[in-house]
């Protein structure tokens, strides 16, 4: 039997739901932003933690050890030092072509280092957030990826914490290119971006028999937000789907997206 | 139940904690693919009980929470929890929620019919929520782990009651009616 506080609860439930559900977009996000600073003192101490704890784990570390990755970062210092000379050249010269055609020149990446403190707190989405915020000069659509390949893009910017989409999920789709054939596509959220977290479905613009197993997906650079040629990751089989039209594939991932404790993201 | 402040206050911080660990805990993504995601089983043991004012205080602060650490819509998450709080509070004379078994298949189905409604409510949206076959895996494995919290949470809350809630004054043995009064002509009574 109801009583007069359960009809006052159903009541004052309903109203609030119906006002949050019907806030224009902006104002909900906003909203949200204040309602999640609550847990600013949890982000801080766990950020403290994982600091003090690298510490102490260096601080244990034996010499040797340290020796070791010394040797091993010289070494590798001594091969992308290579790359980049071979880089520099290549990039004046393509800086050369591109003003003999009148072509904007591509500019350098600026990225910035951040630390993911969290995930999305349900299975619908896929999600982080990382410890950079607007105080730090982040802006929605920014993107974040990994020395591995592409993370996904800024999608939400709070003062000290922003919210990345990554590949796969509903606000991130990219458009990408299979390296090997240049053919073009898309990646959207769909039944293989669930579960583990490492593929993903991309669906070719056009029939591709060339496409196959083991081939490169990189950023194709169309749609203005992803620059072209940041590795997405390797076909692992396609199909042709809506009667040969079209060729949908499933992509494994070049980053671990479970994974992730440090990513970087690009500022213009 | 006539529970101390303190043990009530302890309800809403062991909730925003939980809502805070489902944001964290990388080792429980990766080998089963769900969250940490205990507060259906921290909403059922608040409406066995705690009056209708406290379950719907919790479920709405809960679900607001939630709902600020994830993509979805702020609000979204609120209805489900908020309706199985009411329900269960509705029908908590029916429940044997002193065994643990009965509180085991009260997390259970509070983790698989919150996740459910919520997965509905998103899917109703403009935004396609990540789900599919694997979801079929996911929402199980939530429910069980909503399963094994709902006694834990019956424990910790007894146990903070127990340490910071007013204990009932120690009943003497002495009987009046029984009381042996020595003297020149003993006589019991």
């Amino acid at each position: 039997m109801l009583k007069r506080p359960h009809y006052l609860a159903i009541g004052g439930t309903a109203l609030l739901l119906l006002a949050l559900l019907n806030l224009p977009a902006s104002v909900a996000e906003r909203l949200k932003l204040v309602v999640s600073g609550s847990f600013l003192p949890l982000f801080g101490l766990r950020t403290a933690t994982h600091s003090f704890l690298d510490r102490a784990s260096f601080q244990l570390l034996p010499r040797s050890v340290l020796i070791d990755e010394i040797v091993r970062a010289r070494q590798e210092n001594a091969d992308l030092s290579m790359a980049a000379m071979q880089g520099k050249e290549a990039m004046a010269e393509n800086a050369r072509l591109r003003a003999a055609l009148s072509t904007p020149p591509r500019g350098p990446w600026n990225r910035r280092f951040a630390r993911v403190i969290g995930r999305d707190a349900t299975t619908w989405w896929r999600t982080l957030r990382i410890d950079l915020g607007s105080r730090d000069g982040l802006q929605a659509n920014q993107v974040v990826l990994t020395a591995s390949g592409l993370v996904g893009r800024v999608s939400q910017v709070g003062l000290t914490h922003a919210d990345v989409a990554l590949v796969g999920d509903a606000e991130c789709g990219v458009s990408v290119t299979v390296r090997e054939t240049r053919d073009l596509g898309i990646i959207k959220p769909g039944q293989a971006s669930s579960g583990e977290g490492g593929l993903v479905e991309m669906s070719l613009l056009q029939n591709s028999p060339e496409v196959m197993a083991g081939q490169t997906v990189i950023t194709s650079g169309l749609g203005g937000i992803f620059p072209a040629g940041i590795p997405v990751g390797s076909i692992l089989d396609s199909r042709a789907t809506e009667g040969g039209l079209f060729t949908t594939a499933r992509i494994r991932l070049a980053v671990q997206l479970n994974r992730l404790e440090e990513v970087w993201v690009l500022q213009p | 139940m006539n529970l101390s402040r303190v043990t009530l206050a302890f309800v809403f911080l062991v909730t925003w904690l939980a809502v805070f660990a489902q944001t964290q805990f990388v080792g429980l993504r990766h080998w089963l693919g769900i969250p940490l995601a205990v507060v259906p089983a921290l909403v059922s043991y608040t409406a066995l009980t705690h009056g209708i004012a406290v379950t719907t205080a919790l479920s709405v602060l809960a679900g607001l929470w939630i709902d600020s650490l994830s993509a979805s819509r702020l609000g979204v998450s609120v209805g489900p929890l908020f309706l199985l709080g009411f329900l269960l509070h509705l029908r908590r004379h029916l429940i044997l929620r002193d065994q643990r078994y009965a509180q085991f298949w009260i997390g259970f189905g509070a983790g698989v019919s919150v996740n459910l409604l919520v997965l509905m409510l998103l899917s109703a949206g403009q935004r396609e929520p990540i789900s599919g076959w694997f979801s079929l895996w996911q929402i199980p494995m939530l429910g069980i782990l909503n399963g094994a919290a709902c006694p834990g949470a019956f424990v910790l809350f007894d146990a903070l009651e127990r340490t910071f809630g007013y204990r009932p004054a120690t009943q003497s043995g002495f009987r009046s009616d029984r009381e042996i009064v020595r003297g020149r002509h003993d006589r019991i009574h």
